[in-house]
Protein backbone atom coordinates (compact mmCIF):
# COMPACT_ATOMS: atom_id res chain seq x y z
CA UNK A 1 0.00 0.00 0.00
CA UNK A 2 1.51 3.52 -1.08
CA UNK A 3 0.67 5.62 1.93
CA UNK A 4 0.75 9.60 1.95
CA UNK A 5 0.79 11.40 5.25
CA UNK A 6 0.06 15.01 5.48
CA UNK A 7 1.72 16.49 8.65
CA UNK A 8 1.98 19.60 9.98
CA UNK A 9 4.51 21.09 12.21
CA UNK A 10 2.99 23.26 15.30
CA UNK A 11 3.96 25.59 17.82
CA UNK A 12 4.67 22.68 20.60
CA UNK A 13 2.55 22.78 23.27
CA UNK A 14 3.99 23.72 26.06
CA UNK A 15 5.54 27.02 24.41
CA UNK A 16 4.26 30.88 25.68
CA UNK A 17 2.63 32.43 22.42
CA UNK A 18 2.51 35.84 22.45
CA UNK A 19 0.49 37.89 19.89
CA UNK A 20 2.44 39.46 17.02
CA UNK A 21 3.12 43.52 17.02
CA UNK A 22 0.55 43.46 13.98
CA UNK A 23 -2.09 41.49 16.25
CA UNK A 24 -2.28 38.79 12.67
CA UNK A 25 -1.08 36.70 14.17
CA UNK A 26 1.78 35.10 16.89
CA UNK A 27 5.39 36.36 17.29
CA UNK A 28 7.09 33.24 15.87
CA UNK A 29 10.63 34.11 17.67
CA UNK A 30 12.32 32.27 19.87
CA UNK A 31 9.32 29.85 19.54
CA UNK A 32 9.93 26.28 19.15
CA UNK A 33 7.81 24.01 16.72
CA UNK A 34 6.58 19.98 16.67
CA UNK A 35 4.54 17.67 14.86
CA UNK A 36 0.99 18.32 15.46
CA UNK A 37 0.18 15.73 17.45
CA UNK A 38 -3.06 14.06 15.76
CA UNK A 39 -0.87 14.00 12.74
CA UNK A 40 1.66 11.89 14.79
CA UNK A 41 -1.18 9.39 15.11
CA UNK A 42 -1.80 9.30 11.30
CA UNK A 43 2.01 8.99 10.65
CA UNK A 44 1.66 5.64 13.27
CA UNK A 45 -1.28 4.20 11.86
CA UNK A 46 0.29 4.45 8.11
CA UNK A 47 3.59 2.88 9.49
CA UNK A 48 1.83 0.06 11.40
CA UNK A 49 -0.50 -0.37 8.02
CA UNK A 50 2.76 -0.66 6.20
CA UNK A 51 4.08 -3.18 8.52
CA UNK A 52 1.44 -5.23 7.78
CA UNK A 53 1.04 -5.13 4.32
CA UNK A 54 3.73 -3.80 2.68
CA UNK A 55 4.06 -0.53 0.95
CA UNK A 56 5.62 3.08 1.40
CA UNK A 57 4.75 5.85 3.65
CA UNK A 58 5.70 9.28 2.02
CA UNK A 59 5.05 12.66 4.18
CA UNK A 60 3.97 15.46 3.23
CA UNK A 61 4.10 19.26 4.67
CA UNK A 62 4.26 23.07 3.88
CA UNK A 63 5.42 25.50 5.19
CA UNK A 64 8.93 27.83 5.88
CA UNK A 65 11.93 26.39 5.87
CA UNK A 66 11.98 25.28 9.64
CA UNK A 67 9.56 22.22 8.62
CA UNK A 68 12.22 20.61 6.81
CA UNK A 69 13.18 19.22 10.77
CA UNK A 70 9.35 17.87 11.58
CA UNK A 71 9.61 16.24 8.30
CA UNK A 72 13.54 14.31 8.92
CA UNK A 73 11.69 13.34 12.39
CA UNK A 74 8.96 11.54 10.28
CA UNK A 75 11.61 10.05 8.43
CA UNK A 76 13.70 8.64 11.60
CA UNK A 77 10.32 7.08 12.75
CA UNK A 78 9.93 4.86 9.61
CA UNK A 79 8.72 7.07 6.54
CA UNK A 80 10.44 6.52 3.38
CA UNK A 81 10.47 9.38 1.81
CA UNK A 82 9.30 12.89 2.34
CA UNK A 83 7.94 16.03 0.26
CA UNK A 84 8.61 19.79 1.14
CA UNK A 85 6.42 22.34 0.22
CA UNK A 86 8.03 25.41 0.71
CA UNK A 87 5.88 28.29 1.45
CA UNK A 88 6.62 31.03 3.28
CA UNK A 89 3.45 32.57 3.58
CA UNK A 90 1.19 29.81 4.57
CA UNK A 91 -0.85 31.94 6.75
CA UNK A 92 -2.31 33.87 3.83
CA UNK A 93 -4.09 31.12 2.60
CA UNK A 94 -7.06 29.77 3.63
CA UNK A 95 -8.12 26.45 4.44
CA UNK A 96 -8.85 25.80 0.97
CA UNK A 97 -5.41 27.26 -0.09
CA UNK A 98 -3.84 25.05 1.76
CA UNK A 99 -5.20 22.20 0.88
CA UNK A 100 -4.98 22.55 -2.81
CA UNK A 101 -1.13 23.17 -1.92
CA UNK A 102 -1.15 19.29 -0.80
CA UNK A 103 -3.60 18.14 -3.32
CA UNK A 104 -1.66 19.31 -6.36
CA UNK A 105 1.60 17.89 -4.74
CA UNK A 106 0.11 14.49 -3.75
CA UNK A 107 -1.49 13.89 -7.03
CA UNK A 108 1.38 12.49 -9.48
CA UNK A 109 1.72 9.92 -6.54
CA UNK A 110 -1.29 8.31 -6.90
CA UNK A 111 -1.56 6.54 -3.50
CA UNK A 112 -3.54 4.16 -2.58
CA UNK A 113 -4.24 5.96 1.21
CA UNK A 114 -3.95 9.54 2.27
CA UNK A 115 -3.65 10.47 6.15
CA UNK A 116 -4.30 13.24 7.58
CA UNK A 117 -4.66 14.02 11.65
CA UNK A 118 -8.15 15.62 12.61
CA UNK A 119 -7.18 18.88 13.11
CA UNK A 120 -4.06 21.14 14.10
CA UNK A 121 -3.11 22.34 17.49
CA UNK A 122 -2.73 26.11 16.68
CA UNK A 123 -5.49 27.15 13.93
CA UNK A 124 -7.69 24.20 14.98
CA UNK A 125 -9.86 24.42 11.61
CA UNK A 126 -9.85 20.68 11.38
CA UNK A 127 -10.78 20.90 7.64
CA UNK A 128 -7.45 20.05 5.57
CA UNK A 129 -8.04 15.96 5.01
CA UNK A 130 -11.44 16.20 4.31
CA UNK A 131 -11.23 19.09 1.79
CA UNK A 132 -8.24 17.09 0.44
CA UNK A 133 -10.36 14.38 0.08
CA UNK A 134 -13.04 16.79 -1.60
CA UNK A 135 -10.06 18.20 -4.38
CA UNK A 136 -8.76 14.80 -4.93
CA UNK A 137 -12.06 13.11 -5.66
CA UNK A 138 -11.52 10.45 -2.76
CA UNK A 139 -14.05 8.66 -0.55
CA UNK A 140 -13.48 10.56 3.14
CA UNK A 141 -14.22 9.14 6.28
CA UNK A 142 -12.85 11.48 9.41
CA UNK A 143 -12.04 10.99 12.96
CA UNK A 144 -10.90 7.59 12.40
CA UNK A 145 -9.13 5.64 15.50
CA UNK A 146 -8.59 1.86 13.56
CA UNK A 147 -7.88 1.40 10.15
CA UNK A 148 -8.10 -2.63 8.87
CA UNK A 149 -7.69 -3.41 4.94
CA UNK A 150 -10.38 -5.61 3.75
CA UNK A 151 -10.66 -7.10 0.01
CA UNK A 152 -13.16 -4.57 -0.40
CA UNK A 153 -11.00 -1.50 0.42
CA UNK A 154 -10.93 -0.47 4.07
CA UNK A 155 -12.91 -0.94 7.46
CA UNK A 156 -12.27 1.86 9.98
CA UNK A 157 -13.68 2.96 13.14
CA UNK A 158 -15.06 6.64 13.62
CA UNK A 159 -15.41 8.30 16.64
CA UNK A 160 -18.75 9.32 17.20
CA UNK A 161 -19.95 12.03 20.36
CA UNK A 162 -20.63 10.66 24.03
CA UNK A 163 -18.66 7.54 24.13
CA UNK A 164 -20.31 6.20 20.51
CA UNK A 165 -18.59 4.81 17.42
CA UNK A 166 -19.35 3.85 13.96
CA UNK A 167 -17.69 1.26 11.38
CA UNK A 168 -17.57 2.42 8.30
CA UNK A 169 -16.33 0.64 5.03
CA UNK A 170 -15.13 2.43 2.56
CA UNK A 171 -13.25 1.72 -0.85
CA UNK A 172 -9.32 2.15 -1.94
CA UNK A 173 -7.45 5.28 -2.97
CA UNK A 174 -9.47 7.03 -0.08
CA UNK A 175 -8.44 9.67 2.24
CA UNK A 176 -8.78 9.44 6.41
CA UNK A 177 -8.50 12.17 8.70
CA UNK A 178 -6.95 10.40 12.14
CA UNK A 179 -8.48 11.03 15.66
CA UNK A 180 -5.41 10.80 18.09
CA UNK A 181 -5.09 7.92 20.99
CA UNK A 182 -6.27 4.90 18.67
CA UNK A 183 -2.57 3.69 18.34
CA UNK A 184 0.31 3.81 20.89
CA UNK A 185 3.23 6.09 19.39
CA UNK A 186 6.61 5.27 18.49
CA UNK A 187 9.74 6.89 19.33
CA UNK A 188 12.12 7.22 16.71
CA UNK A 189 15.43 5.10 17.19
CA UNK A 190 19.27 5.80 17.02
CA UNK A 191 19.38 3.82 13.98
CA UNK A 192 15.66 5.51 12.67
CA UNK A 193 17.75 8.83 12.99
CA UNK A 194 21.22 8.09 11.50
CA UNK A 195 18.68 6.36 8.26
CA UNK A 196 16.63 9.55 7.77
CA UNK A 197 19.85 11.55 6.85
CA UNK A 198 19.62 9.47 4.21
CA UNK A 199 16.01 9.11 2.92
CA UNK A 200 14.70 11.28 0.19
CA UNK A 201 13.05 14.55 0.78
CA UNK A 202 11.73 16.10 -2.47
CA UNK A 203 11.42 20.02 -2.36
CA UNK A 204 8.72 21.68 -4.37
CA UNK A 205 8.58 25.31 -4.74
CA UNK A 206 4.62 26.21 -4.06
CA UNK A 207 4.75 28.49 -7.03
CA UNK A 208 5.36 25.54 -9.10
CA UNK A 209 1.98 23.82 -7.54
CA UNK A 210 0.03 26.40 -9.39
CA UNK A 211 -1.62 29.72 -8.66
CA UNK A 212 -3.48 29.99 -5.68
CA UNK A 213 -6.95 31.83 -5.61
CA UNK A 214 -7.88 34.51 -3.41
CA UNK A 215 -8.45 33.26 0.28
CA UNK A 216 -12.15 33.71 0.75
CA UNK A 217 -11.88 33.98 4.07
CA UNK A 218 -9.14 35.56 6.18
CA UNK A 219 -8.09 36.17 9.86
CA UNK A 220 -8.49 39.67 10.57
CA UNK A 221 -7.35 39.89 13.53
CA UNK A 222 -5.71 37.91 16.93
CA UNK A 223 -6.74 39.00 20.57
CA UNK A 224 -6.29 37.78 24.04
CA UNK A 225 -10.01 35.61 24.98
CA UNK A 226 -12.18 37.68 27.67
CA UNK A 227 -12.18 36.21 31.06
CA UNK A 228 -16.38 34.38 31.19
CA UNK A 229 -15.57 34.50 34.95
CA UNK A 230 -13.73 36.43 37.39
CA UNK A 231 -11.52 33.47 38.73
CA UNK A 232 -10.13 33.86 42.04
CA UNK A 233 -6.63 33.14 42.51
CA UNK A 234 -5.89 31.75 45.73
CA UNK A 235 -2.02 33.06 46.28
CA UNK A 236 0.72 32.06 48.82
CA UNK A 237 2.53 29.05 49.43
CA UNK A 238 1.34 25.23 47.85
CA UNK A 239 0.35 24.90 51.74
CA UNK A 240 -1.28 28.21 52.30
CA UNK A 241 -3.00 28.47 48.96
CA UNK A 242 -4.79 24.37 49.60
CA UNK A 243 -5.58 25.94 52.76
CA UNK A 244 -7.56 28.82 51.46
CA UNK A 245 -9.17 26.48 48.70
CA UNK A 246 -10.80 23.88 51.39
CA UNK A 247 -12.10 27.41 53.22
CA UNK A 248 -13.73 28.45 50.45
CA UNK A 249 -14.99 24.87 49.25
CA UNK A 250 -16.43 24.25 52.93
CA UNK A 251 -18.12 27.84 53.53
CA UNK A 252 -19.08 29.23 50.27
CA UNK A 253 -19.26 26.14 47.36
CA UNK A 254 -20.55 24.11 50.66
CA UNK A 255 -18.89 20.53 49.42
CA UNK A 256 -16.90 19.60 52.37
CA UNK B 1 -28.42 36.13 -3.12
CA UNK B 2 -30.07 36.25 0.03
CA UNK B 3 -31.48 34.46 2.99
CA UNK B 4 -29.70 32.48 6.00
CA UNK B 5 -29.95 28.52 5.76
CA UNK B 6 -29.65 27.23 9.04
CA UNK B 7 -29.38 22.95 8.67
CA UNK B 8 -31.04 21.44 11.68
CA UNK B 9 -29.10 18.43 12.60
CA UNK B 10 -31.02 15.22 13.82
CA UNK B 11 -30.31 12.26 15.50
CA UNK B 12 -32.50 9.33 16.17
CA UNK B 13 -35.24 11.40 14.81
CA UNK B 14 -34.60 13.89 17.69
CA UNK B 15 -32.92 17.34 17.80
CA UNK B 16 -30.11 18.05 20.11
CA UNK B 17 -29.34 21.45 21.40
CA UNK B 18 -26.50 22.69 19.49
CA UNK B 19 -28.86 22.53 16.34
CA UNK B 20 -31.22 25.35 18.37
CA UNK B 21 -28.11 27.08 19.03
CA UNK B 22 -26.87 27.00 15.72
CA UNK B 23 -30.41 28.97 15.09
CA UNK B 24 -30.14 31.00 17.61
CA UNK B 25 -26.53 31.99 15.79
CA UNK B 26 -28.66 32.38 12.44
CA UNK B 27 -31.23 34.85 14.25
CA UNK B 28 -28.33 36.58 15.70
CA UNK B 29 -26.82 36.80 11.96
CA UNK B 30 -30.19 37.67 10.40
CA UNK B 31 -30.81 40.88 13.27
CA UNK B 32 -27.98 42.46 11.25
CA UNK B 33 -29.02 42.66 7.83
CA UNK B 34 -32.99 41.37 8.12
CA UNK B 35 -32.32 38.23 6.14
CA UNK B 36 -35.12 36.01 6.51
CA UNK B 37 -33.58 32.56 8.69
CA UNK B 38 -34.67 29.17 7.04
CA UNK B 39 -34.04 26.35 8.68
CA UNK B 40 -33.20 22.87 6.36
CA UNK B 41 -33.25 19.33 8.43
CA UNK B 42 -32.47 16.62 6.30
CA UNK B 43 -32.84 12.67 6.21
CA UNK B 44 -35.73 9.96 4.63
CA UNK B 45 -39.10 11.31 6.33
CA UNK B 46 -38.66 14.81 8.34
CA UNK B 47 -42.30 15.17 8.41
CA UNK B 48 -42.14 15.26 12.47
CA UNK B 49 -38.98 17.14 12.74
CA UNK B 50 -39.86 19.73 10.38
CA UNK B 51 -43.19 20.45 12.04
CA UNK B 52 -41.33 20.72 15.41
CA UNK B 53 -39.32 23.37 13.54
CA UNK B 54 -41.41 25.19 11.86
CA UNK B 55 -43.28 26.13 15.41
CA UNK B 56 -39.58 27.89 15.84
CA UNK B 57 -39.85 31.56 14.67
CA UNK B 58 -38.16 31.51 11.36
CA UNK B 59 -39.61 32.49 7.66
CA UNK B 60 -39.60 28.53 6.61
CA UNK B 61 -38.51 25.47 6.40
CA UNK B 62 -37.19 22.95 4.11
CA UNK B 63 -37.49 19.32 4.20
CA UNK B 64 -34.28 17.88 2.29
CA UNK B 65 -35.66 14.13 2.26
CA UNK B 66 -34.75 10.98 0.04
CA UNK B 67 -34.23 7.60 0.75
CA UNK B 68 -30.27 7.87 0.75
CA UNK B 69 -30.20 10.38 3.62
CA UNK B 70 -31.08 8.14 6.06
CA UNK B 71 -28.30 6.83 7.33
CA UNK B 72 -25.50 9.51 7.09
CA UNK B 73 -23.11 9.67 4.52
CA UNK B 74 -20.61 12.11 3.39
CA UNK B 75 -21.20 12.00 -0.07
CA UNK B 76 -24.84 12.11 -0.06
CA UNK B 77 -24.91 14.97 2.35
CA UNK B 78 -22.64 17.20 0.62
CA UNK B 79 -24.45 16.18 -2.47
CA UNK B 80 -27.95 17.12 -1.22
CA UNK B 81 -27.07 20.37 0.72
CA UNK B 82 -24.88 21.24 -2.53
CA UNK B 83 -28.27 21.43 -4.55
CA UNK B 84 -29.93 23.01 -2.20
CA UNK B 85 -27.54 25.75 -1.60
CA UNK B 86 -27.47 26.40 -5.31
CA UNK B 87 -31.44 26.49 -5.29
CA UNK B 88 -31.78 29.02 -2.37
CA UNK B 89 -28.57 30.79 -2.76
CA UNK B 90 -28.60 32.29 0.33
CA UNK B 91 -25.84 34.84 1.68
CA UNK B 92 -24.79 32.27 4.84
CA UNK B 93 -25.04 28.63 5.97
CA UNK B 94 -24.74 27.99 9.70
CA UNK B 95 -24.32 24.65 11.06
CA UNK B 96 -24.21 23.24 14.30
CA UNK B 97 -20.17 21.94 14.51
CA UNK B 98 -20.90 18.49 15.18
CA UNK B 99 -18.94 15.56 14.32
CA UNK B 100 -20.95 15.03 11.45
CA UNK B 101 -21.11 18.65 10.04
CA UNK B 102 -17.34 18.50 10.77
CA UNK B 103 -17.06 15.47 8.54
CA UNK B 104 -19.15 17.12 5.41
CA UNK B 105 -19.29 20.84 5.65
CA UNK B 106 -15.59 21.74 4.74
CA UNK B 107 -16.30 19.62 1.59
CA UNK B 108 -19.44 21.00 0.88
CA UNK B 109 -18.09 24.43 0.73
CA UNK B 110 -14.99 23.82 -0.89
CA UNK B 111 -17.37 22.00 -4.13
CA UNK B 112 -18.91 25.62 -4.02
CA UNK B 113 -15.57 27.43 -3.82
CA UNK B 114 -15.92 27.97 -0.13
CA UNK B 115 -14.33 28.07 3.30
CA UNK B 116 -15.72 27.11 6.06
CA UNK B 117 -15.24 29.34 8.85
CA UNK B 118 -15.54 26.64 11.84
CA UNK B 119 -16.26 26.42 15.91
CA UNK B 120 -17.44 29.57 15.78
CA UNK B 121 -18.32 30.93 19.13
CA UNK B 122 -19.15 34.62 18.81
CA UNK B 123 -20.46 36.83 15.92
CA UNK B 124 -20.28 41.05 15.91
CA UNK B 125 -20.90 43.24 13.60
CA UNK B 126 -19.61 42.98 9.95
CA UNK B 127 -20.52 39.69 10.50
CA UNK B 128 -17.12 39.51 12.15
CA UNK B 129 -16.51 35.46 13.23
CA UNK B 130 -14.55 34.70 16.46
CA UNK B 131 -12.82 31.35 16.53
CA UNK B 132 -10.41 29.71 19.20
CA UNK B 133 -6.70 29.70 18.18
CA UNK B 134 -3.54 27.69 19.90
CA UNK B 135 -6.39 24.90 21.85
CA UNK B 136 -8.33 28.20 23.43
CA UNK B 137 -4.92 30.51 24.38
CA UNK B 138 -5.80 33.07 21.67
CA UNK B 139 -9.22 34.17 19.90
CA UNK B 140 -9.23 34.70 16.02
CA UNK B 141 -11.33 36.98 14.14
CA UNK B 142 -12.62 35.78 10.98
CA UNK B 143 -14.08 37.53 7.85
CA UNK B 144 -15.58 36.33 4.69
CA UNK B 145 -13.88 38.10 1.99
CA UNK B 146 -15.31 35.77 -0.99
CA UNK B 147 -18.52 36.34 -3.29
CA UNK B 148 -20.35 33.83 -0.81
CA UNK B 149 -22.25 31.76 0.29
CA UNK B 150 -20.71 32.02 3.77
CA UNK B 151 -20.47 28.95 5.30
CA UNK B 152 -20.34 28.74 9.16
CA UNK B 153 -20.07 26.17 11.98
CA UNK B 154 -21.09 26.91 15.81
CA UNK B 155 -19.16 25.80 18.66
CA UNK B 156 -22.11 23.81 21.34
CA UNK B 157 -22.72 26.38 24.46
CA UNK B 158 -21.36 29.34 22.69
CA UNK B 159 -25.06 30.75 21.49
CA UNK B 160 -28.09 30.62 23.59
CA UNK B 161 -30.92 28.38 22.53
CA UNK B 162 -34.21 30.68 22.79
CA UNK B 163 -37.27 28.58 23.37
CA UNK B 164 -39.15 31.47 22.03
CA UNK B 165 -42.60 29.89 20.07
CA UNK B 166 -43.91 31.54 17.11
CA UNK B 167 -47.25 33.04 17.03
CA UNK B 168 -47.95 30.93 13.97
CA UNK B 169 -45.96 27.86 12.54
CA UNK B 170 -43.69 28.74 9.48
CA UNK B 171 -44.90 27.51 6.28
CA UNK B 172 -42.83 23.98 5.16
CA UNK B 173 -41.19 22.76 1.57
CA UNK B 174 -40.51 20.38 0.50
CA UNK B 175 -36.54 19.98 -1.46
CA UNK B 176 -35.61 16.19 -3.77
CA UNK B 177 -32.20 16.49 -4.02
CA UNK B 178 -31.33 14.21 -6.77
CA UNK B 179 -28.63 11.29 -5.49
CA UNK B 180 -27.94 8.48 -7.67
CA UNK B 181 -26.57 5.05 -4.81
CA UNK B 182 -23.53 4.68 -6.84
CA UNK B 183 -22.89 8.30 -5.94
CA UNK B 184 -22.74 7.32 -2.34
CA UNK B 185 -19.04 5.69 -1.73
CA UNK B 186 -18.78 4.91 1.73
CA UNK B 187 -21.21 2.13 3.77
CA UNK B 188 -22.18 2.97 7.43
CA UNK B 189 -22.64 0.64 10.11
CA UNK B 190 -24.96 1.21 12.96
CA UNK B 191 -23.41 3.51 15.67
CA UNK B 192 -22.72 1.47 19.15
CA UNK B 193 -20.81 2.46 21.99
CA UNK B 194 -17.71 2.06 23.09
CA UNK B 195 -16.77 -0.35 26.18
CA UNK B 196 -19.52 -0.62 28.72
CA UNK B 197 -19.82 2.17 31.20
CA UNK B 198 -19.28 1.35 34.58
CA UNK B 199 -18.33 4.87 35.89
CA UNK B 200 -21.36 7.66 35.85
CA UNK B 201 -19.57 10.92 35.53
CA UNK B 202 -22.54 12.37 34.55
CA UNK B 203 -24.51 12.03 37.98
CA UNK B 204 -21.07 12.50 39.99
CA UNK B 205 -21.10 15.56 42.27
CA UNK B 206 -18.02 16.25 42.67
CA UNK B 207 -14.74 15.46 40.40
CA UNK B 208 -11.40 15.25 40.56
CA UNK B 209 -9.71 15.71 36.48
CA UNK B 210 -6.33 15.24 35.84
CA UNK B 211 -4.71 16.39 32.67
CA UNK B 212 -0.87 16.18 30.66
CA UNK B 213 0.15 17.93 33.30
CA UNK B 214 0.78 15.16 36.11
CA UNK B 215 3.29 14.23 33.29
CA UNK B 216 3.50 10.13 33.76
CA UNK B 217 1.65 7.58 34.91
CA UNK B 218 3.09 6.67 37.83
CA UNK B 219 2.35 9.97 39.27
CA UNK B 220 -1.63 9.40 39.05
CA UNK B 221 -1.92 7.96 42.45
CA UNK B 222 -1.43 11.63 43.61
CA UNK B 223 -4.68 12.68 42.23
CA UNK B 224 -6.08 9.81 43.10
CA UNK B 225 -5.64 10.78 46.65
CA UNK B 226 -7.09 13.69 46.32
CA UNK B 227 -10.10 11.91 44.46
CA UNK B 228 -10.56 9.53 47.62
CA UNK B 229 -9.88 11.94 50.38
CA UNK B 230 -12.49 14.66 48.65
CA UNK B 231 -14.90 11.79 47.84
CA UNK B 232 -15.02 12.01 44.37
CA UNK B 233 -14.87 10.31 41.48
CA UNK B 234 -11.72 10.70 38.99
CA UNK B 235 -12.01 11.91 35.80
CA UNK B 236 -9.33 12.81 32.78
CA UNK B 237 -8.89 15.16 29.95
CA UNK B 238 -8.13 13.26 26.67
CA UNK B 239 -4.68 12.84 26.52
CA UNK B 240 -4.24 10.74 29.83
CA UNK B 241 -7.38 8.78 27.90
CA UNK B 242 -5.67 8.23 25.11
CA UNK B 243 -2.13 7.38 26.62
CA UNK B 244 -4.11 4.27 27.75
CA UNK B 245 -3.13 5.58 31.84
CA UNK B 246 -6.93 5.78 32.25
CA UNK B 247 -10.17 4.37 30.51
CA UNK B 248 -12.10 5.98 27.93
CA UNK B 249 -14.86 5.96 30.51
CA UNK B 250 -13.10 8.61 32.55
CA UNK B 251 -12.95 10.77 29.45
CA UNK B 252 -14.61 14.36 29.82
CA UNK B 253 -14.92 16.39 27.00
CA UNK B 254 -16.64 16.51 23.73
CA UNK B 255 -15.85 13.13 22.64
CA UNK B 256 -16.04 12.03 26.19
CA UNK B 257 -18.52 12.59 28.84
CA UNK B 258 -20.25 15.57 29.72
CA UNK B 259 -20.40 16.29 33.46
CA UNK B 260 -22.19 19.15 35.47
CA UNK B 261 -21.01 18.17 39.26
CA UNK B 262 -21.18 21.02 42.10
CA UNK B 263 -17.42 20.58 42.03
CA UNK B 264 -15.03 20.24 39.21
CA UNK B 265 -10.71 20.25 40.40
CA UNK B 266 -9.68 20.81 36.96
CA UNK B 267 -5.11 19.66 38.31
CA UNK B 268 -3.22 20.20 35.17
CA UNK B 269 -5.58 20.43 32.44
CA UNK B 270 -4.72 23.65 30.27
CA UNK B 271 -8.60 23.52 29.06
CA UNK B 272 -8.45 22.94 25.58
CA UNK B 273 -12.13 23.84 23.73
CA UNK B 274 -12.69 19.87 23.59
CA UNK B 275 -12.28 19.67 27.11
CA UNK B 276 -14.43 22.70 28.11
CA UNK B 277 -17.48 21.80 26.22
CA UNK B 278 -17.56 19.32 28.40
CA UNK B 279 -17.00 20.56 31.83
CA UNK B 280 -18.10 24.15 32.14
CA UNK B 281 -21.71 23.07 33.02
CA UNK B 282 -20.17 22.61 36.65
CA UNK B 283 -21.74 24.46 39.56
CA UNK B 284 -17.89 25.79 40.73
CA UNK B 285 -14.36 25.02 38.75
CA UNK B 286 -11.55 25.21 40.17
CA UNK B 287 -7.90 24.80 38.40
CA UNK B 288 -4.32 23.83 39.24
CA UNK B 289 -2.06 25.07 36.65
CA UNK B 290 1.60 25.96 36.58
CA UNK B 291 0.62 28.57 33.66
CA UNK B 292 -1.33 31.38 35.00
CA UNK B 293 -2.50 32.08 31.00
CA UNK B 294 -3.78 28.29 30.32
CA UNK B 295 -7.70 28.75 29.60
CA UNK B 296 -8.74 26.98 32.39
CA UNK B 297 -8.33 29.99 34.01
CA UNK B 298 -11.29 31.73 32.13
CA UNK B 299 -13.72 29.46 33.19
CA UNK B 300 -12.57 28.63 37.03
CA UNK B 301 -14.11 30.04 40.19
CA UNK B 302 -10.88 29.40 41.75
CA UNK B 303 -7.46 29.46 40.62
CA UNK B 304 -4.17 28.52 42.44
CA UNK B 305 -1.05 28.86 40.03
CA UNK B 306 1.74 26.75 40.86
CA UNK B 307 3.24 23.45 41.03
CA UNK B 308 0.49 20.57 41.36
CA UNK B 309 3.35 18.40 42.62
CA UNK B 310 3.25 20.65 45.51
CA UNK B 311 -0.35 21.79 45.57
CA UNK B 312 -1.78 18.71 45.31
CA UNK B 313 -0.38 16.94 48.17
CA UNK B 314 -0.85 19.93 50.13
CA UNK B 315 -4.63 19.97 49.09
CA UNK B 316 -5.32 16.27 49.85
CA UNK B 317 -3.79 16.77 53.81
CA UNK B 318 -5.75 19.98 54.13
CA UNK B 319 -9.31 18.39 53.17
CA UNK B 320 -8.44 15.28 55.45
CA UNK B 321 -7.59 18.18 58.43
CA UNK B 322 -10.97 19.38 57.34
CA UNK B 323 -13.02 16.24 57.37
CA UNK B 324 -11.74 14.83 61.06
Amino acid sequence: MKIIVAIKQVPDRDAQVRIDSQAKWIDEADLQFALNESDAYALEEALQLKEKHGGEVIVVSAGPERIGQTIREALAKGADRGINIACNDLGSLDALGVARLLAEAVKPENADLVLTGLQSEDLGLGQTGVILAELLGLPHASLILHVEKTDAGLKVKRELEEGWFQEIELPLPAVLTIQSGGNKLRYATLMGIKKAKTKEVCAVASADLGASPAPVVTLERVTLPQKQKSTQILPGSPQEAAKALVEKLKFEVRVL
Amino acid sequence: MSGILVVIEQRDSRIARISWEALAAAQKLAAQTSDPVTAVVLGADTAALAAEIAAQPVAKVIRVDHALLADYTPDAFTLALQQLVENESPTQVVLPHTYQVRDYAPALAARLGQVLISDVVQIADGPVFTRQLMQGRLNGEYKATGAGPCFVSVQAGAFRAESTEASAPAPIEVFAPTIDAAQIRTKPGKPFRGSSQTVDLGSAQLIVSVGRGIKEAENLPLVEALATALGGELAASRPICDNGWLPMERQVGSSGQTVAPKLYLAVGISGAIQHLVGMKGAHCIVAINKDPDAPIFEVADYGIVGDLFEVVPALTEAIKAAKQ
